[in-house]
């Protein structure tokens, strides 16, 4: 009699509609990354010229960054500049986000509001933030203010999708309590709402904080907002000079890995209270 | 402690807070000369102008194969930054990973260039990269590829060490080789989260495409500095309205893919 030796492999990966689709997925993006290269716009740059070109200009940016334009001081000015124009943005946009996020919840508001907060939310947001500065631009002319409105209307949008999942994963069991004993939708809001979701609104707040100190240096670039990321622009486009942006960088680098540590701090707390 | 006394702590504390929160507001309002007044005067305004000007016109629909073109332009090159990116992202963080790592000091020096990596700002990269790349498409891919690589790296190192710990560990015992380990345990493990954070990084990466894109001079963000500057606003809420149901058509296939494989 023939030896039962199993002809197939063992079948070690079921194929459950999980792993199809997570199949096709990979084969799409592989296809659309290959076109996308294929079809990149190379406008007649050597790509390997360019690339080691690049490599000689981290050097530059990494160990001969110097100041010219800016003496120390102003670096630091324009640094605070543009910190200022993340913070107030993101308190801009807390306020309104943290009320309109108590329509978007599910738990808080009927269906048909949160549906309607959160489709308009979600068009907000998907409009790039450096468009609604330029939108907003065209009636305040480009500068601080046009970038502050800009920047506030994308963190609204942000703020409140994520302030909404917050008080969505709220204790029903707390709700119902107040709910039962009395109180009005306000009390229930300030009594039960606030004090369990108030270290992770902040830790989501910081978060866009961190976010929008970059958008700021984006938006002094692209939409004349000021701050260092115009001195960056300049440096870049205008003087072509790349020791002096290398400071720059090392300006915006050392405070984004600040904010990132703090954030990643508020992180643990808010895990740890929960 | 009383209870009396607790509260009376809790709301000095968020006293203090909510004052210094002011306090830094108002130095910021100063420090950028930002009007408030008028900033809070200029929203209803400039939705009213929007609504009467900021609409596509009929001269605006006929450049609407050339919006897509360059739309096609921006979400490939979100796309393919990411996907590559993610790729030496996974690389990096299997080296980065506790659970991983070929050797203990691959750790420090993996998750600190992730770090450098994702805190220049995309529009940072642009502005260096403008150096050697100048006004071509390898400007934006290369700044969206160093941002997306900090970024997943790490994501993945904290989804290594959250996922595959166990099954390393007996895939260890049973003698398997270190290839053996990675490509039959950890990544099989790993794959249906870092095809959530590619997903999630396409997202932000349009966004972000578009601004590079006004820099760079390439892709839609050009397009609508083009059409801005040139006060076609017609042409350019086209653009917007063009953008804005590509991301959510994104957004949309991508939240349907994550329910399936997460």
């Amino acid at each position: 009699m023939e030896a039962t030796i199993p002809s197939r492999r063992i079948q070690v990966r079921p194929r459950n509609r999980a792993n199809i689709v997570i199949q096709v997925t990979l084969l799409t993006l592989t296809v659309l990354t290959l076109y996308g290269l294929v079809t990149i716009d190379a406008r007649n740059v050597e790509f390997f010229a360019a690339f080691g070109d690049m490599l000689a200009n981290f050097r530059v940016v990494l160990f001969e960054a110097r100041l010219k334009n800016l003496s120390w001081f102003d670096l630091f000015r324009e640094l605070m500049v543009t910190v200022g124009l993340g913070l107030l943005t993101t308190v801009f946009g807390a306020v309104p986000a943290f009320f309109f996020a108590l329509f978007a919840a599910q738990n808080l508001a009927p269906r048909r509001v949160t549906d309607a907060v959160k489709a308009v939310m979600a068009f907000v947001r998907a409009v790039p933030t450096v468009l609604w500065v330029l939108f907003f631009a065209v009636t305040v002319g480009l500068g601080a203010a046009a970038a502050v409105i800009g920047m506030t209307f994308h963190s609204i949008s942000y703020l409140v999708k994520a302030y909404a999942e917050t008080f969505e994963e709220l204790d029903e069991g707390a709700l119902e309590a107040l709910r039962a004993s009395g109180a009005n939708w306000w009390q229930t809001v300030f009594q039960a709402v606030v004090p369990s979701s108030a270290s992770a609104i902040l830790s989501w707040t910081f978060v866009r904080f961190e976010i929008n100190f970059s958008v700021a240096i984006a938006m002094g670039a692209t939409a004349g907002a000021g701050g260092i990321g115009y001195d960056m622009f300049m440096a870049s486009s205008f003087y072509l000079d790349l020791r002096e942006l290398g400071i720059f960088t090392y300006a915006v680098l050392i405070f984004a890995i600040l904010l990132e540590w703090g954030a990643t701090r508020l992180k643990e707390t808010v895990g740890a209270t929960r | 402690m009383q209870p009396e006394a607790f509260f009376l702590r809790r709301r000095v504390q968020s006293a203090i807070f909510f004052a210094a929160i002011l306090g830094l507001t108002y130095g910021s309002i100063l420090l950028t000369q930002f009007d408030v007044i008028q900033g809070l005067q200029a929203v209803p305004r400039a939705f009213a102008w929007g609504i009467v000007n900021f609409v596509p016109d009929e001269r605006a629909w006929t450049r609407l194969p050339r919006i897509l073109e360059k739309l096609q332009e921006t979400v490939l090159m979100a796309i393919a930054s990411s996907s590559v990116a993610s790729v030496f992202g996974l690389g990096l963080a299997l080296l980065g990973a506790n659970t991983t790592r070929p050797h203990p000091w691959f750790s420090l020096p993996a998750r600190m260039l992730a770090s450098i990596f994702r805190n220049i700002d995309v529009s940072v990269w642009a502005l260096i990269l403008l150096f050697s790349f100048g006004q071509s498409g390898f400007t934006g891919f290369f700044a969206l590829f160093f941002v997306t690589l900090g970024f997943i790296t790490r994501v993945m190192v904290e989804t290594i060490d959250e996922v595959s710990t166990d099954s390393v560990e007996a895939l260890r015992a049973t003698g398997a080789s270190y290839g053996a380990i990675i490509s039959q345990s950890v990544i099989p493990a790993c794959l249906p989260q870092l095809i959530s954070w590619v997903l999630y990084m396409i997202e932000t990466n349009i966004r972000s495409a578009t601004l590079v894109g006004i820099l760079t001079g390439t892709g839609i963000g050009f397009l609508f500095d083009l059409y801005f500057k040139n006060f076609n606003y017609g042409a350019a809420s086209l653009v917007v309205l063009a953008t804005v149901v590509a991301v959510l058509l994104i957004e949309a296939v991508s939240n349907a893919i994550r329910r399936t494989i997460l």
